[in-house]
């Protein structure tokens, strides 16, 4: 009883982590990425900044805002809150992610994409039904691709438990897995559309004719505003994570020991910031496609899941 | 299970995977140098492919095969290719996919497929290389599809060295290749067609300015009303200038 309430514990704290640093790694993309465009950068907690400013100020609703409108926000955030308890961050066997697998991830991330595009729809004007309308396509384009990538996963470690898949992992050593690859391809593509990121969407722009999600939330201000940007980069960091725990779990804690937890948190560290730089470097040697371009990416991603799958049935389970 | 094979055994599965990659590139890839280089980098891996098979199973004739496929399919093939296209002036053109997804899960299908094929022999199989068979063969298939659904020249000559390399391949993962000496033949005819294919695009080049193929289908006389312009400045047959 007691070390359940230990880990209980530690599930919660790692939840708050999740939150509490997720502006980090935004702030962390965003210096390394003025810095490799030779611009002046921002510290790295320029985010949290914003986030302040955003949480102090007045908001500006509009007249016609319907309830749903003004409790968006809280869903959003609410669904990331979620997502990101279920993550292995520092540990794994956290008892979080044996009440919620890696689809019901999925169902989060949608939960909150779906009701993000009725707030955009809810308003009336037109910015906020393109966005939803485009938002929608992406994702029902990405979503299946996410899928595969995370059944190839599955597959191999026999469950869609977060926890034990990346202690499966960590436990096998290093297989080389052409499954594995490709699933990492695919699930990379699919995050980068699905956290707005250059080349499916600019997270930069301002500018209307090319916005995907900034232009579902345009009507948002003050603490909704700050809410939702959280919420996003929450998203960003739970996408990071997951790449991070399926196919690099090398230096996990297995255990909730301080010596475990504390070499953990240092490798995860490491291997988000070579991420965000990865990120970083993918985003500045490309452009962001037209619209119509875009189902051919997320085309391109879900071959390589599906490959994932059929590798991992062709070449790995021999017959 | 791929857990218990040792490391080279997973190198072999890992490369054959890629292998089978280059192969679903090229089918998206629209644009003809890059179609080149892809094909390039599947004879390299193709040769990694075979380098590790010799050490694995104690082959030494297939590192002769090996740097037969360096040779010739990764540096002479793309090498002339390259030369050609930059000759016709065609490097930068590119030719667009009617259902470029479509086209994708076809050659998805077609791994299904082979899978399924080659499952008889890989219950017989005792090699360590035997689950690499159905993915030698999807690389013949879709080498194929590629020949099927692109309209160009080139695309389809690729098309056809491609499903050449799944021929080796699978020679290679299902019996530790093929007796040198008609290796050695396969590759001699592989060049020689290869050059063939050059005079074969000049050529077409001549009589019909495009390297679009299904222009071969068609009549001058059903679809132009006029005669083409060579047709008449051409002297009668059998008059020696």
């Amino acid at each position: 009883m007691d070390s359940q309430l230990i880990a209980w514990a530690h599930a919660a704290l790692q939840a708050l982590l999740f939150v509490a640093a997720a502006p980090l790694l935004t702030g962390w993309v965003n210096r390394v990425k003025c810095h490799l465009q030779n611009r002046a950068a921002a510290p790295v907690w320029q985010p949290y900044r914003d986030l302040a400013k955003l949480l102090r100020k007045r908001m500006v609703l509009a007249e016609n805002a319907s309830w749903l409108f003004r409790d968006v926000p809280y869903i959003v955030f609410g669904a990331m809150l979620l997502a990101a308890a279920v993550v292995p961050l520092v540990a794994v066997r956290l008892p979080t992610a044996a009440i919620a697998d890696v689809i019901v991830l999925v169902g989060f991330f949608a939960l909150a994409r779906f009701f993000t595009a009725l707030a955009g729809l809810d308003i009336g004007t037109a910015f906020g039904g393109m966005g939803a309308s485009r938002e929608m396509m992406v994702s029902a384009l990405a979503e299946p691709a996410m899928l595969m990538a995370v059944f190839t996963l599955s597959m191999t470690a026999a469950t869609t438990n977060l926890s034990i898949a990346t202690e499966y992992i960590l436990q096998a050593g290093l297989v080389l897995r052409p499954s594995f690859l490709f699933a990492l391809l695919g699930l990379a593509m699919v995050a980068v559309a699905e956290c707005s990121r250059i080349p499916v969407d600019n997270p930069a722009t301002h500018l209307e004719l090319t916005m995907l999600h900034e232009a579902m939330i345009l009507e948002y201000s003050g603490r909704y505003l700050a809410l939702i940007e959280w919420a996003s980069q929450i998203k960003l960091m739970i996408y990071a994570v997951l790449i991070v725990d399926f196919f690099f779990p090398w230096g996990i804690a297995r255990d909730f020991s301080a010596a475990a937890l504390a070499i953990s948190a240092v490798a995860v560290t490491a291997k988000l910031m070579l991420l965000g730089v990865v990120l970083v470097a993918w985003e500045t040697v490309l452009a962001k496609k037209r619209l119509f371009r875009v189902p051919q990416f997320l085309g391109y991603a879900f071959l390589l899941s599906l490959l994932g799958v059929l590798s991992h049935v062709v070449l790995e389970t021999g017959g | 299970m791929l857990a218990e094979l040792s490391l080279f055994s997973q190198a072999i599965i890992l490369f054959a995977a890629l292998v089978l990659l280059t192969s679903f590139i090229m089918l998206g890839q629209t644009r003809t140098m890059p179609l080149i280089f892809t094909f390039a980098w599947q004879g390299l891996l193709l040769a990694v492919v075979t380098v590790l098979v010799a050490h694995v199973s104690k082959h030494p004739h297939l590192y002769v095969s090996a740097a037969l496929t360096v040779g010739l399919k990764v540096v002479l093939i793309p090498w002339l290719l390259h030369r050609l296209s930059v000759q016709l002036n065609m490097q930068y053109d590119s030719e667009e996919l009617a259902h470029p997804s479509l086209l994708l899960l076809g050659g998805a299908a077609l791994v299904i497929f082979s899978y399924y094929v080659s499952l008889p022999i890989v219950h017989l199989s005792g090699l360590a290389t035997r689950n690499t068979i159905a993915v030698s063969i999807a690389v013949e298939l879709i080498g194929m599809l590629l020949m099927i659904v692109r309209r160009t020249a080139v695309a389809q000559v690729i098309g056809f060295m491609s499903m050449e390399n799944g021929l080796f391949f699978s020679a290679v993962v299902s019996t530790y290749g093929m007796p040198l000496i008609v290796e050695l033949g396969v590759a001699f005819d592989v060049l020689v067609a290869a050059i063939l294919f050059g005079v074969f695009f000049i050529h077409l080049r001549d009589s019909l300015d495009s390297l679009d193929v299904n222009r071969l289908n068609r009549l001058s006389e059903a679809d132009d009303a006029v005669p083409l312009p060579e047709t008449i400045s051409a002297p009668p047959t059998g008059t020696h200038s």
